[in-house]
């Protein structure tokens, strides 16, 4: 291992960019002739469109242009996508409704995209949004998850009632003979929150068109730039893929809503051939919160069948889904195939069946959010493990370590092999952190001073390093998601990753550059990690899913493999020994038993300048690239446990403690890890206490600004306590699971955990705001006052 | 944003005179509350009056225990103020609580005023302290100055130039906040008089800060936070909102109200 290799807590080599205000995000990019693109946005949650008079509008000063959904649809611009398709029970296919980039006859959400100006300046293409007039015949809007399919509204004529699929997974028969046979069953009533990702930087889109060259350019903030292209070009058909160069430059925090291709990308590119000029959409943040796609909004009843042993014998969950007005492009996938094959947490569960109806709303589609499936079913296990736990009156940390699966690999009733993991390591580990041996004598402290304090765990799981590529197509994704990776060494020795990962705050220019210093025993100052644009990087399936360190990494890892392989030749010429005898290590190619050795830089060069061997034997340069598909998810686990102390006078719940012990097999780089830990954490938390985007029952979003809408805040929050246990991963050669989201997947339990634990009921909702605990507490308080 | 003409004058008679003239006008404070809304376009006024450079709208004042705050004092002057430390430090509490470094170092006391949100702070120390609000024109109590939600006695093109007020023997202010907004969801204002106890309610009421009457004769008998046990405030006539109902935010009342009477006793 180098200084800067595996395992080192290296500074983040992006941040000196980042704190000095050098970045480069997609509204920094200011091209020559640039307009301004502003979309007119529906005011009403569903709405026939009677007619659009863009008269006005068009002769407004510094007007270039204002289209409609028309003008799309005469240029044959197909409507925007969801790429994986689920089948219902029956098996027909899900009820995917037409999804226009522009609205054509009817709207169908807040902030649904009616026509787009383009002007000089944006304040001119507002104040001509303003000059349409929009005959609307207001309609009635169904937005409530449960009520959706018994609603009089009809939010697409393919679903009269507003269902898109009714999905199943498991195994139904044993499941129903389990809980027939279970000496208890705990039930379960969860509703998981929507929220609104709110990454830092909005939105924002640049679309050029090039004359000449008959090329388009894309300045876009995705996690996922050739995705984006593929889908433009194959899908929508702006442009051919050929022709179209997407780039994601810095972007600044993705959770998710960054993925997906969205309608003002591809207007951008397309207005910007039709006016012969570059065209600029920067969401603001009023546009972000109406139009990013929202994550969560599930409501779910579940039950769960123990036998007189206290084993956990089955598990049956019946979720409803809000889709939102439209499929976003993997919204399907996410209350599916990434929710219910984690419904068997850590637990040894031998019947789990899970039924989900996706539905559609008057309201923001719902996609993939900071843990995209896998929080909604941590939260669904975790909070019926602790009720299962507190009603047979056992502790729900034995509850847990008595049903843990402990031998490896194991094949769960819901299509998952966990691969490996030590559970009940974590759970010592946290165990002994969160000094839980002397929480009682806390609570009683707390008591004395009349506060509530309760104590919560949360034993997740998560599947992530999304996924073998076979797999997740025989489970309907349009696409692969194995990773790409090239890397080109130069002929000083220094060394260029071009990557398909995309960071959007991960530290890819750190962790990858690590593994490089690592394998080839350079310093990750000579390693550039190039990521972000399709005319660069060949292909490649870009970041979500905490994929980028097990699929990402690993493909570079093969790339690298075979950049050595290709060096040995090379060295053998060099150093006149037999390809046989040529060792690699600590940067060195030497000949096994001399102390003949070059320095792998020395090789690079004898590559380039080809002098010592035929270029007919063997070619010259050093470059090599790898495609890597996964055989396996990877299984990142752990143990939080939160103790919170309530003020019963006001509803003020503070979190006192958060211990995180958490499994994500080899780590690249622990800072970086601790920091993912912490902001996952810190969204977790957001879930669990504060957030909540709220639509009224006429479609309007009352959460619609940070007014309303509360993000954590440091104050939210205690200082973290992290520990890590190490089972490596066994289907990827670095051993990585994956840390990117374990933090808001394993939070909301624990915090609620707690919470319920302090009240001395379950009856509390996310967010537990302090107005819904101080109700909660009053309700504790009641049977007390009989004593 | 609308366009706008932009105006800086530099003393209130000219500023008094550009409002007079000018059409469609809104003066400029530290501008977090009117910027804001401009930018959204829910407000564009024709003409902006920046007041930031009028320097009789400045500076803070003690004669006696009489206090005086120019307008334009920003949240951050009125906290870190040695002066109202000493004297009236309630107030300079109350104004750290105000929003972040960024708000209190732009956001003035004549501008928090003249707004009146009904979840803002200041107005309930202008009550509770009992503040004559100093126009350009006229001198008005604080009782008749808050006429309900945004609303207040100032007539078109009236400046505030000043606040000013005696200080009280004791006084504390103690604020629940919004967790989203951080504006007062419940603030309540204590101050004890020589000629009696002042309970002054922001965030709260249905219609704007008020004034707790029942409070104020429960602590005018006994000022200690035991004197407000059992007294209430009316349910019915509390704001209630996505954060708050009025149930919750009536409880809040008495609670925040014990603990800033806790809070200005154990001042000494
Ligand atoms: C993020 C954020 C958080 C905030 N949190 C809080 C909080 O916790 N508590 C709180 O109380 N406030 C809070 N505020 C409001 C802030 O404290 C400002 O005080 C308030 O916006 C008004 O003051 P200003 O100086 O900014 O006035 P401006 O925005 O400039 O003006 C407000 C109104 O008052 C008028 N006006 C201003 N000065 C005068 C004058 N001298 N005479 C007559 N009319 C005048 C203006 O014409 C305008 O109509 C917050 C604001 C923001 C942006």
């Amino acid at each position: 291992m180098t200084a800067t290799g595996i395992g080192a807590p290296v500074r983040r080599k992006e941040d000196q960019r980042f704190v000095t205000g050098q970045g480069r995000y997609v509204d920094d990019f200011n091209r020559p002739g640039q307009a301004h693109a502003y979309f007119l946005r529906s005011p009403h949650a569903h709405a026939a469109i009677r007619s659009i008079d863009t008269g006005l509008a068009m002769i407004m000063p510094g007007v270039i242009a204002v289209f409609t959904g028309d003008d799309l649809a005469a240029d044959k611009i197909g409507g925007l996508i969801c790429g994986w398709m689920i089948h219902s029970k029956d098996g027909s296919p899900m009820k995917a409704g037409p999804h226009p980039a522009l609205a054509q006859g009817k709207v169908r959400y807040v902030g649904d995209h009616v026509a787009v100006v383009i002007a000089e300046t944006l304040a001119q293409a507002k104040d001509a949004a303003e000059a349409i007039v929009v005959d609307y015949d207001v309609l009635p809007a169904v937005v409530d998850t449960a009520q959706a399919t018994k609603a009089q509204v009809q939010v697409h004529d393919v679903s009269p009632d507003n269902t898109v699929f009714n999905w199943h997974l498991g195994n139904k028969d044993e499941t129903e003979a389990a809980f027939a046979r279970a000496k208890h069953v705990t039930k379960i009533d969860l509703v998981n929150n929507r929220l609104v990702p709110n990454p830092i930087e909005p939105r924002a889109a640049v679309g050029e068109y090039d004359f000449g060259t008959d090329n388009y350019t894309l300045y876009t903030t995705s996690q996922n730039p050739h995705v984006a292209r593929l889908v433009l070009s194959a899908f929508i058909g702006v442009a051919p893929e050929h022709k179209l160069r997407v780039i994601a430059p810095d972007v600044g925090g993705g959770f998710g809503s960054k993925i997906f291709i969205y309608a003002e990308e591809t207007v951008c590119v397309w207005a910007a051939k039709k006016v012969k000029r570059p065209v600029k959409w920067t969401s603001d943040r009023s546009e972000a919160f109406l139009s990013d796609a929202h994550g969560r909004d599930h409501v779910t009843h579940a039950e769960m069948a123990t036998d007189e042993t206290g084993k956990i014998i089955a598990l049956r969950v019946h979720t409803t889904a809000n889709l939102g007005a439209y499929l976003s492009t993997f919204s399907s996938s996410v209350p599916t195939y990434l929710y219910a094959p984690l419904l068997s947490g850590q637990y040894d569960i031998p019947a789990i069946y899970c039924e989900v109806d996706g539905v559609y709303t008057n309201t923001a589609p719902v996609d993939a959010y900071r843990g995209a499936g896998r929080p909604e079913a941590t939260f669904v296990v975790e909070r019926l493990v602790e009720k299962t736990a507190r009603e047979l009156g056992q502790n729900p940390a034995e509850f847990r370590r008595k049903n843990y699966i402990t031998q490896f690999p194991h094949v769960t009733p819901v299509i998952m092999t966990y691969d490996t993991g030590d559970y009940a390591a974590s759970l010592d580990k946290a165990l002994e952190i969160a000094d839980y041996k002397n929480f009682d004598s806390r609570k009683q402290e707390s008591a004395r001073r009349g506060k509530l304090r309760g104590i919560g765990f949360s034993s997740y799981i998560e599947a992530c390093g999304i996924a073998p590529s076979q797999a997740v197509g025989s489970l309907g994704a349009g696409v692969g998601l194995w990773e790409s990776a090239e890397v080109r060494v130069n002929p000083t020795g220094s060394v260029e990753v071009l990557t398909g990962s995309h960071s959007h705050g991960q530290g890819h220019e750190t962790t990858f550059a690590q593994l490089v210093s690592d394998r080839l025993g350079i310093s990750i100052d000579q390693v550039s990690i190039v990521h972000g644009d399709t005319d660069k990087v060949q292909f490649g399936m870009g970041t979500y899913g905490s994929r980028s360190g097990a699929v990402g990494m690993s493909a570079i890892a093969k790339a690298i493999d075979k950049v050595i392989a290709k060096g040995k030749k090379v060295a053998a010429h060099v150093l006149e020994a037999s390809e046989g005898d040529i060792e690699f290590k600590d940067g060195q190619f030497g000949v096994a038993g001399t102390d003949r050795s070059m320095a792998f830089g020395e090789i690079a060069l004898q590559a380039y300048i080809a002098h010592k061997f035929s270029g007919q034997d063997l070619e010259p340069g050093l470059k090599e690239g790898a495609f890597y598909d996964p055989t396996n998810f990877t299984f990142p686990a752990g143990v939080h446990i939160c103790e919170v102390e309530i003020d019963p006078d006001t509803g003020v719940t503070k979190i006192e403690r958060w211990t995180a012990v958490d499994d994500f097999g080899v780590i690249i780089n622990p800072m970086i890890v601790e920091g993912q830990v912490h902001g996952g954490i810190a969204q977790g938390v957001g879930q669990a206490l504060l957030e909540g985007a709220f639509y009224d029952e006429s479609g309007q979003l009352i959460t619609a600004s940070f007014n309303d809408y509360c993000m954590p805040r440091a104050i939210d929050l205690p200082s973290f306590q992290v520990g890590m246990t190490v089972t490596p991963c066994p289907s990827n050669p670095l051993g990585i699971k994956g840390c990117g989201e374990a933090g808001a997947i394993a939070a909301p339990p624990a915090v609620i955990n707690a919470i319920t634990d302090a009240l001395g009921h379950e009856d509390i909702a996310m967010p537990a705001t302090p107005q819904a605990v101080w109700r909660a507490a009053q309700k504790a308080r009641m049977p007390m006052a009989a004593e | 944003m609308y366009a706008f003409e932009y105006h800086r004058p530099t003393s209130v008679k000219e500023a008094a005179g550009l409002a007079g003239t000018a059409e469609d006008i809104k003066f400029l404070a530290g501008g977090h509350t009117l910027l804001p809304t401009m930018k959204l376009r829910l407000a564009g006024p024709a003409n902006l009056i920046d007041l930031s450079q009028i320097a009789e709208l400045r500076g803070i004042e003690r004669s006696g225990d009489t206090i005086t705050i120019g307008a334009m004092m920003k949240h951050a002057e009125v906290a870190n103020s040695a002066e109202l430390k000493e004297a009236i430090p309630a107030l300079a509490e109350m104004a750290e609580l105000i929003g972040d470094p960024h708000v209190r170092n732009r956001g003035t006391i004549g501008g928090s005023i003249a707004n009146n949100d009904p979840s803002a702070d200041y107005p309930a120390a202008c009550l509770a302290l009992n503040v004559t609000i100093i126009t350009n024109q006229r001198k008005i109590a604080a009782d008749d100055f808050f006429q309900g939600i945004f609303t207040t006695a100032l007539e078109e093109g009236e400046i505030i130039t000043q606040v000013s007020f005696k200080a009280p023997s004791q006084a504390a202010y103690v604020k629940f906040r919004n967790p989203a907004s951080r504006y007062a969801l419940v603030g309540v204002f204590v101050a004890k008089h020589a000629d009696g106890v002042r309970v002054a309610v922001t965030g709260a009421g249905s219609n704007g800060v008020f004034r707790a009457a029942d409070m104020e004769q429960a602590l005018n008998g006994n000022f200690a936070a035991e004197a407000l046990n059992g007294v209430t405030v009316a349910e019915s006539e509390m704001n209630s909102d996505m954060h708050a109902d009025a149930a919750y935010r009536a409880h809040l009342v008495g609670v925040m109200a014990r603990r800033a009477v806790q809070a200005a006793t154990s001042r000494g």
